[in-house]
């Protein structure tokens, strides 16, 4: 008898588990509306990744939003970050995918030669309106002539460095470095090292990073190297002695100048949050990061070093496009949507809430913006940052990294690592330009 | 249509086997078949158009260096990896089959990072190898050695990965071993040591011949999973700001490099490829290890 209904428990255990993890999805749908109108109701999707203040304020915009076009409704679907790309390649393949994607500024020209997104209509988003009145570096995005996405904020790059380290090693706290051989000083006299073992690096040296995107496009930049042919089709990076030369600086901060370390304190922003390096070159998200993990540290922002004269910064944003789905009555709303969340008073409420900037130049000289004095380090950077193309921004990222390995764990010639990192680059740069 | 009973129960029997081997072909042998046609083609997951592209992808693949790596990683895997989590788990088996007492509790411990979450195990190893602050090289400083670069090296970084897989699998075939040396029989260690055998000799003559079995299974399991390695390199490696497949692609295993190629270059067809390349290594080694090492063994 007691056998009979520990068996009869156990099979109604295990019918009752796979019941539930058959029902069970990872995708949250959080939907804002309580429309209960009789008219036709619109309904599109509407996919970002998951970040916590993002997702909240998009459920209060999706609120607005309906509330001023209720016969509109909009429902929005995260997923985790890291698998965030592959979810959305997946969905939109087979067909799932959602009205509204928000993509990372880089794996737009693979969405479009796949035919995934369609072209914004020219009557709602003009491409000579939005080159005026949107951030320069959108024009990355500017694929045949035409625009298929449209970002409501931005990021940018600037010089964190730590005042109190500054002090500690008999530098003004106050006079952050303003041109690379300032930087290479300042951090060399910041770097601590305990019986040959690194205790406060001088600057962070992460390749896994920023330390890639400030490699291109901004030191070859500076150094007088254009990264990439202006129609994107040529990787440039060794092309003259200019580029070879930003390379060896580069690795030089660590061969050389030594003052820093790849995956030091675990990676580059946990470094300085920690108080373990003096300068760091970071985008503008990591001020949120910063406030939460060390709200006493004594820091500040400054725009990037220049060079030459030069004086650039990288930006790179998150954009939203309307997928090749959306027809008819949902591409209207689709549109509407897109119109609504890059209004400026979207964006103000977006940079509260997020702290990325505005990407329309309009409110770079806004005050309620710039109220916070180091985010408005990072806006008034808007009008010089550029960003850099990519096809494959996984692949790109990796042959720097590989090349930045090969000279410094293989000691291999940094004009032969950036060669190899070239070729690789350019392989795929010659593969997505096939067709 | 007559049947006898015994045909009868056979159709209910086939019935009910019925609908697990449909769920089997359903998901793996459809997807594998889909796997053989699309490494035929070139597909970048996102479109709808795949051009047919005959042998290219493999052409591609024997051509890439990085893929190269990636087989001779893997062969490091198996051949470092599986021989001695075998011995050091035979070891094991042998010294806890001597307990008199307290036997179960060993089996325990030593089978406990066995049902642990591989990737929380992987974590955990990544952070005791770090570079600064790992409990490894303080360890390793505390005693007078000078800190090692471990995950940060193009050559060490493969071995912490290996140390991880063994460490894990070690529970597994300890057990199975301990199965396996219970079913030999007592009464032929006392004969041969009445003849004067030393431990030794009744080791390599009775014990190994005997385990044959035992160690055919288990060299056969552990050489196909560890053929598959991802998880450990992924997450020992990647991860976040990681650098998935180690310094210069020093950890990248087969099935990272499928994986890059699919999900993050979107080159489902060169992932296919690669896929069938290592689904026939895996079909001719397994067939090598079943024909070669078999051995019926009875005294």
């Amino acid at each position: 008898m007691n056998k009979r209904f520990l068996s009869i428990l156990l099979t109604g255990v295990m019918t009752a588990s796979m019941a539930l993890t058959g029902c069970g999805s990872s995708s949250k749908d959080t939907s804002g509306s309580k429309s209960k109108t009789e008219d036709k109701v619109v309904t599109i999707e509407y996919w970002q990744y998951f970040y916590e203040p993002k997702i909240k304020l998009m459920d209060k915009l999706i609120e607005d939003f309906q509330k001023q076009n209720p016969n509109i409704k909009v429902v929005q679907k995260h997923f985790p970050y890291d698998s965030y790309q592959q979810k959305v390649s997946a969905a939109i393949s087979s067909g799932t995918g959602p009205d509204i994607v928000n993509l990372y500024y880089g794996w737009v020209p693979k969405f479009v030669k796949a035919k995934a997104l369609q072209p914004l209509p020219e009557k709602d988003f003009p491409v000579d309106t939005m080159e005026k009145e949107f951030a320069p570096m959108i024009k990355v995005n500017k694929i045949d002539g035409k625009y298929y996405t449209v970002p409501t904020a931005v990021r940018t790059m600037a010089l964190f460095w730590n005042k109190d380290i500054f002090k500690a090693n008999g530098l003004d706290p106050e006079k952050p470095p303003t041109n690379l051989d300032e930087l290479v000083q300042m951090a060399k006299k910041c770097t601590l090292r305990k019986d040959g073992k690194l205790e406060i690096e001088g600057l962070t040296f992460q390749p896994t990073g920023q330390l890639h995107s400030w490699f291109r496009p901004i030191l070859l930049t500076q150094f007088g190297q254009q990264p990439l042919s202006d129609d994107n089709k040529k990787v440039l990076w060794n092309a003259s002695e200019n580029g070879y030369k930003a390379f060896e600086f580069l690795v030089d901060l660590v061969r050389k100048e030594k003052v820093g370390e790849n995956n030091f304190f675990t990676d580059d922003s946990t470094a300085f949050i920690n108080g373990k390096a003096a300068l760091h070159i970071d985008g503008s998200y990591r001020l949120s990061g910063i406030d939460k993990q060390a709200p006493n540290l004594n820091y500040g922002v400054a725009p990037l070093p220049a060079h030459n004269g030069k004086q650039v910064s990288f930006g790179s944003f998150w954009t939203n496009g309307i997928t090749k789905t959306a027809k008819g009555e949902k591409l209207d709303a689709s549109v509407k949507f897109l119109n609504f969340l890059t209004s400026p008073e979207v964006m103000k409420e977006w940079t509260k809430e997020t702290g990325e900037i505005a990407a329309r130049m309009s409110l770079v000289n806004d005050p309620e913006m710039s109220k916070d004095p180091k985010l408005a380090v990072f806006i008034k950077q808007l009008p010089v940052a550029e960003s850099y193309f990519y096809v494959d921004e996984g692949a790109d990222r990796k042959a720097l990294i590989d090349a930045i390995d090969h000279v410094l764990l293989n000691n291999e010639d940094p004009r032969k690592a950036l060669d190899e990192a070239v070729n690789t680059v350019q392989k795929i740069l010659d593969e997505y330009w096939k067709e | 249509m007559k049947l006898t009973i015994k045909g009868r129960q056979a159709m209910w029997a086939y019935i009910f086997i019925a609908v697990p081997i449909l769920f089997f072909i359903l998901i793996r042998i459809a997807p594998t078949l889909f796997a053989f046609n699309i490494s035929l083609h070139e597909w970048d997951i996102l479109s709808q158009d795949k051009p047919f592209v005959f042998f290219d992808n493999f052409k591609t693949l024997f051509k890439d260096n990085i893929f190269k790596k990636a087989m001779g990683n893997t062969v490091k895997y198996v051949f470092i990896g599986v021989p001695l989590q075998l011995i050091i788990s035979l070891c094991i088996a042998l010294l806890i089959n001597r307990l008199t007492k307290g036997a179960g509790i060993f089996r325990t411990i030593y089978f406990l990072p066995y049902v642990t979450s591989t990737v929380a195990v992987a974590w955990v190893w990544r952070w005791m190898f770090m570079k600064q602050g790992g409990v490894i090289n303080q360890i390793i400083t505390a005693f007078g050695g000078t800190a090692q670069p471990f995950l940060d090296s193009t050559g060490q970084a493969i071995y912490v990965v290996i140390a991880n897989i063994i460490w894990q699998s070690i529970g597994f075939n300890t057990i199975i071993f301990i199965a396996g040396l219970k079913q030999i029989p007592r009464t032929y260690y006392e004969a041969s040591s009445i003849d004067g055998a030393s431990p030794w000799i009744q080791f390599w003559k009775i014990t190994i011949p005997l385990l044959n079995s035992t160690v055919v299974y288990l060299v056969v399991m552990a050489t196909i999973q560890t053929l598959q390695v991802f998880t450990q390199v992924f997450n020992i490696t990647g991860g976040g700001q990681g650098n998935p497949g180690g310094p210069v692609n020093s950890t990248l295993s087969l099935v990272l490099y499928i994986y890059q190629a699919g999900f993050m270059n979107n080159k489902m067809g060169l992932a296919s490829a690669a896929t069938i390349i290592l689904f026939s290594i895996i079909i001719i080694i397994t067939i090598i290890q079943l024909k070669f090492l078999t051995k019926k063994v009875e005294y």
